[in-house]
């Protein structure tokens, strides 16, 4: 399609753009920077907030009366723009004085602060006192949930949360309540987050440019426990942390670091360093072999068998299908997530084999989520009220703990995983981003259905970042037809085809935020850069193709546990560490 | 009965013209001649206002009381008892008027009933304690005619308001209703409709002025397979209703407006989303389309033309901001009622993300006689820019309050001083605010102002709605800012930062100022704040909403400096700058004040003169109420 193309002049200098074209992106174009706020794009994913309500990005429109927000405002042919007029900076500089007037001044112990857009505007400003002093505070809650903290009195309103929770994810946990100076972003009828549909995805935690929703912390209580002589300390890294942890210490995004993250995770004192990789080569045999005992079933002719078959791994999707799908409960793969799977034989298996009894041991997880925080605490998940995972860290947390144990990252040296629940194969390393554990299963899949090798184990129409994707794969002779939705709205989509019976997979993964969990909740901020979420992908990519073993079912230690411990996928023992069973949780 | 050809429609106005033929006539009548049954006239009728300020006074009892008497002196058969929309001359309503002599009967109670009854409908005498008064010469008026608070008036969009009932449309199309209707969609096409409607020069009356056919145009060349018509009928100004008298008192010049706006812009469905707290507004307008339904001037293939129209009601639940075009459009869908950028205009997207066309009330009030009258007439009537007359509620401190429609170019003197007969009391004027908490005030040096869109707006103030709002001098200009700020700030959707937090600040500023505690920095506050407020806020609620501050500021200047200067309120307004004082010379001791105290503020031995204590003195008024020698007084 021909695009009309638009001149205008910006600050003097002309540009050409297409038609459509924000004042916003068309000053970007040049190199002029307008400050914004409220304003997201996450180009290239679902991750929109174009509200143009903070009225930051104001700048002069020659001919128009008032001034126009850049970011919602479309070029014109002949359009006269000046962005840094007295007028303007005025404009935005008394705008920016409103918002704090109605913010506490908590900066100095406020978990944000250096990260926070706020922060950063009223230093570029150059606000030096605390305008309209003495202004009343808009009245608004504060809640901790097992993964967020809601401190809603430092809401700007900006309603990235929002359109991220109600646009992308289409959870609607949260939405502006109330009105005028009264509003604030809240679930329906100012009940608690945790008794709404939240499913603890993180999205709006990593969208909120200040210090409103933040992550559950638990740095602290993990210092204490590393500190204990009596407890054996240990942790698993999830695999989209080492393509992200980097950008915390200055690296391009996409840089791997995980030898120097584990090298870090042993100089903080944790006994054993071990990979949640290895679980997820775990999770391809047990939901591969379910997958594969569906599979014969359904072309056996039996017709009580459910298809598609889902992926289980990411908890905000658990969540999400027990609120908002409770019909579909047995279509889910039953397979718990890596990080579960990896408690529940850390738990057992290895800590029998090295004799540490289950209240000595604490199992500590490093994600790059924060559902996982709030799986950590499902009530299945623990032995005597001991859980198979005692908490989770997400990756922006362990950057800060690092930072505060003085550990200069970048002058680390490569170091290896603990063995054995270290050890990993290519196809457990993609598990980090969309497309990944579809892309691992059907590595394995392959080659247990078929007998046969399997020589090129890139799966190209799995990866990508569009929003559903499908791909066929031949079988020997059986077409086997796989989707990938990433976002829960995408996944919504699927899942309503399912329930009205217009189903063409046979299998579906589904990872509940943009990208997978490279753009999980508990990332690094990308600070609406989607270019940093490709290049993390890219960096798990480049890992998995480094190894030798790429296929889950070649991981010598994973069949040393089943030979030792589980006997084979799905047996007894298999189904009662490995496997799980949800709740209907509709409201 | 179904209308299914223009002749058919003719008809009906014919059956119908003959009983509204008694009620034009009686437009021309005779002066001071005055009918009865017994004095030879053949047949009567008794217009009584049923909009819902009369209604609140019991106007539904009066026609139940005139009814009964009726029947019992066995004429009911030639008096019609008719409940009309409103007549504008809220002030003196209940208002009932006799046809047809044209009598104006004004604060009828329903204990009158039967006198009217009596003396005038048999007896051909007019009551006279229930005439109008001319407060300037002291006598009575007895035909609205002569009344100065009508005299000035053009009742164009108000033109079948207490005239017909409301409830039957028969009435309405013997004024030619469903006329401009039935010719625009058998006989034009839907550019011709939207280019008489450009020429009549037209302006949207719910605030923005916006030229109405364009609008149309607008909408019109949206390609989309569905469209909306929308009827703006949330009207929010404090001290506006307007569009309310008209849905009261003509709601089937609505419903014809809207079809031919479907039939202009292809649209098959309209939409009227008004507040739930208007319901004998709803009641008449659903009776209205239900009428129209029945009829076949609504509904499919409406007079055989192949063109089809239906109109939904939707409810708001009373927020100010939905009176906003994009923020109405959202709260119709079910969504928060907040508004969004435009671009897109609701004439690309709208309603449903269709082509949706918003008119106000009044705007559509004037379609159907534009189309019946003409271009040409309408557009000779107003001023250059600013065609065709408006409607305005009269309020505050005047003697006429009510609702009054003027050709556009009235001077603000006119409307005040002959309409609305002056300040109440015989105050001075001190200023009037048009175009409610959006607008702003205008003052003495404003008053031989025509009025038009382009006039007030250039005054710092705007025609809104409008309202007008009128002042006096014990109206202390701080407060009135402060006043339709508080407004502002709670109906405020909170959205946008300038409005959400701004706003709030602003009224802060202000309360600060009427608390004694302002100081001269909080002047510039105001000044700068609001100015970047209107400068950035996303939607007209926002960009309007220092108006009021900005105003006050500009012409009352002095008002505001002697609030934070002199702590000084020349109004005597504002409390915490007030002093009550006793003047011992004329005290007598009497202690009646000190035992009403509630704070237990003044002291003094009986028959010896008494003291405030300005520490203790709460500032409520009390004492100098109760006191009857006119001790005390206050500062």
């Amino acid at each position: 399609m021909d695009e009309r193309q638009i001149t205008l002049q910006i600050d003097h200098h002309f540009v050409t753009v297409p038609e459509g074209t924000t004042i916003l992106e068309a000053a970007r174009k040049i190199g002029i920077d307008i400050p914004t706020l409220c304003h997201i794009d996450l180009k290239g994913t679902c991750i929109k907030n174009n509200p143009a309500s903070c009225r930051i990005c104001v700048v002069e429109v020659e001919g128009r009366r008032n001034l126009a927000p850049a970011c919602a405002t479309s070029c014109t042919e002949g359009m006269v723009v000046r962005t840094s007029t007295l007028r303007v900076m005025n404009a935005r500089k008394i705008v920016a004085e409103l918002i704090l007037s109605d913010h506490p001044n908590e900066c100095l112990t406020c978990p944000k602060a250096g990260n926070c857009e706020l922060q950063n505007l009223a230093l570029r400003f150059n606000i030096r006192e605390m305008p309209f002093n003495g202004g009343e505070l808009s009245p608004r809650k504060r809640e901790v949930t097992a993964s967020i903290v809601r401190n809603m009195d430092k809401c700007i309103f900006c309603r990235r949360c929002e359109s991220v929770c109600n646009e992308v994810q289409t959870v609607g946990a949260l939405g502006a309540i109330r009105r005028g100076f009264n509003t604030t972003i809240a679930p329906a009828f100012d009940k608690m987050m945790s008794d709404s549909e939240c499913t603890y995805c993180g999205q709006c935690v990593a969208v909120c440019p200040v210090g409103a929703l933040t992550e559950r912390d638990h740095t602290n209580r993990l210092v204490e426990d590393l500190a204990d002589p009596d407890k054996v300390v240990i942790v698993q890294t999830a695999p989209a942390v080492r393509a992200a942890i980097g950008e915390e210490f200055g690296l391009p995004p996409g840089t791997l670091v995980t030898g120097k993250m584990v090298a870090a995770l042993r100089e903080l004192g944790f006994d054993y360093v071990f990979d949640t990789d290895f679980a997820a080569d775990l999770t391809i045999m047990e939901e591969g072999a379910e997958m594969l005992s569906r599979l014969t079933r359904y072309l056996e002719g039996d017709t009580s068998v459910r298809l598609p078959i889902l992926t289980s791994c990411c908890p905000a999707w658990v969540n999400f299908f027990e609120h908002q799908f409770p019909d579909l409960l047995d279509i889910p793969s039953t397979a718990r997530s890596p990080q579960q799977m990896f408690g529940s034989i850390a738990k057992t298996w290895w800590a029998e084999k090295m004799g540490i009894p289950r209240e000595r041991l604490v199992v500590v997880s490093i994600m790059p989520c924060l559902a996982k925080k709030y799986e950590c605490d499902r009530e299945e998940f623990k032995t005597n009220g001991n859980p198979d995972v005692d908490y989770s860290i997400s990756t922006r947390e362990l950057a800060r703990l690092i930072k505060r144990a003085n550990i200069s990252f970048s002058l680390l040296p490569d170091m290896d995983f603990d063995q054995p629940l270290g050890a990993s194969t290519g196809a457990g390393v993609i598990f980090g981003t969309t497309g990944g554990v579809m892309e691992a299963a059907l590595r394995t899949v392959y080659e247990l259905y078929t007998g046969k090798f399997l020589k090129d184990v890139n799966f190209q129409a799995v990866r990508g970042m569009k929003g559903v994707r499908r791909a066929v794969l031949d079988l020997g002779g059986f077409e086997l037809k796989v989707g990938i939705a990433h976002g829960l709205g995408n996944a919504r989509h699927l899942l309503e085809d399912i329930r009205h019976g217009r189903n063409e997979y046979h299998a579906i993964e589904i990872m509940a935020c943009p990208g997978g969990c490279i753009g999980g909740g508990g990332q690094p901020l990308h600070h609406g850069n989607s270019d940093v979420l490709y290049a993390r992908a890219n960096a798990l990519y480049r890992e998995d193709a480094g190894k030798t073993l790429r296929k889950s079912h070649d991981n010598p230690f994973i069949q040393t546990l089943y030979k030792e411990y589980l006997g084979k996928p799905l047996s007894e023992r298999a189904e009662h560490l490995l496997h799980t069973h949800y709740f209907n949780r509709s409201m | 009965m179904k209308v299914t050809t223009i002749g058919d429609l003719d008809t009906v106005r014919k059956q119908a013209a003959r009983k509204l033929f008694l009620r034009e006539q009686s437009n021309s009548s005779v002066d001071g001649q005055c009918s009865g049954l017994e004095s030879g006239a053949e047949k009567m009728q008794v217009l009584i206002c049923g909009g819902t300020g009369c209604k609140a006074s019991s106007s539904h009892l009066i026609a139940e009381r005139i009814t009964e008497s009726l029947k019992e002196k066995g004429i009911a058969d030639k008096v019609d008892v008719v409940t009309t929309g409103c007549f504008g001359f809220c002030e003196k309503g209940p208002v009932v008027k006799i046809i047809p002599d044209n009598t104006f009967y004004t604060q009828v109670t329903p204990d009158d009933a039967e006198e009217i009854v009596s003396e005038h409908i048999i007896g051909g005498r007019r009551v006279a304690r229930l005439l109008y008064v001319d407060p300037k010469t002291g006598q009575s008026v007895s035909d609205s005619k002569h009344m100065d608070f009508y005299r000035k008036q053009m009742r164009v969009a108000l033109r079948n308001c207490g005239f017909i009932d409301p409830e039957n449309i028969e009435e309405y199309i013997a004024r030619d209703g469903y006329f401009a209707l039935a010719t625009s969609i058998l006989k034009h096409s839907p550019e011709e409709v939207i280019e008489e409607v450009k020429r009549s020069g037209l302006r949207g009356r719910g605030g923005g002025g916006f030229p109405t056919g364009v609008k149309w145009g607008f909408a019109r060349k949206s390609v989309s397979d569905m469209k909306y018509v929308v009827c703006n009928a949330d009207e929010g100004d404090p001290g506006a209703f307007m569009d309310r008298s008209i849905m009261e008192g003509d709601p089937h010049s609505i419903v014809e407006a809207m079809a031919i706006c479907g039939y202009s812009i292809g649209a098959p469905k309209g939409l009227v989303y008004i507040r739930a707290e208007y319901p004998l507004a709803i009641h008449r307008l659903k009776t209205a389309i239900a009428q129209a339904r029945e009829y076949g001037l609504l509904g499919g293939n409406i007079l055989g033309s192949g063109f089809s129209f239906d109109i939904e009601i939707r409810y708001g639940a009373g927020a100010f901001v939905c009176g906003e075009e994009t923020a109405l459009i959202h709260s119709m869908e079910g969504k928060r009622g907040e508004p969004t950028m435009k671009p897109p205009f609701p004439a690309e997207s709208g309603y449903l993300g269709k082509p949706t066309n918003v008119n106000n009330v009044e705007t559509f009030a004037n379609i159907p006689v534009i189309l019946t009258r003409g271009a040409d007439w309408f557009a000779s009537i107003g001023t250059e820019k600013s065609k065709g007359t408006k409607v305005f509620a009269l309020a505050g401190k005047i003697n006429n309050v009510g609702l009054i429609e003027v050709p556009m170019g009235t001077t603000l003197r006119e409307v005040i001083y002959e309409i609305g007969g002056g300040i109440k009391g015989g105050k001075k004027f001190k200023a009037v605010q048009t175009g409610g908490p959006s607008g702003g005030c205008l003052t003495e040096k404003h008053l031989d102002i025509p009025i038009d869109f382009d006039n007030l707006l250039a005054e710092g103030s705007m025609m809104g709605s409008g309202g007008m709002i009128v002042m006096d001098e014990d109206d202390c200009m701080v407060s009135v800012a402060r006043f339709y700020l508080d407004f502002t700030v709670e109906e405020s959707c909170g959205k946008c930062t300038p409005c959400r937090i701004g706003n709030k600040r602003l009224l802060e500023t202000l309360n600060k100022i009427t608390e004694g505690r302002g100081t001269l920095e909080d002047l510039k506050t105001l000044s700068t704040l609001g100015k970047v407020i209107k400068d950035t806020a996303l939607c007209g609620l926002g960009q309007t909403s220092p108006n009021p501050v900005l105003s006050t500021l500009n012409h009352f200047y002095d008002e505001y400096l002697e609030h934070v200067r002199d702590h000084r309120c020349r109004a005597k307004q504002c409390k915490a700058l007030l002093t009550y004082f006793i003047d011992p010379s004329l005290c007598i001791g009497c202690h009646l004040c000190a035992k009403n105290c509630p704070a237990d503020a003044i002291i003094g031995d009986v028959r010896k003169p008494h003291i405030i204590n300005p520490a203790k003195c709460i500032k409520c008024g009390m004492c100098m109420a109760r006191c009857k020698f006119k001790a005390i007084s206050v500062k």
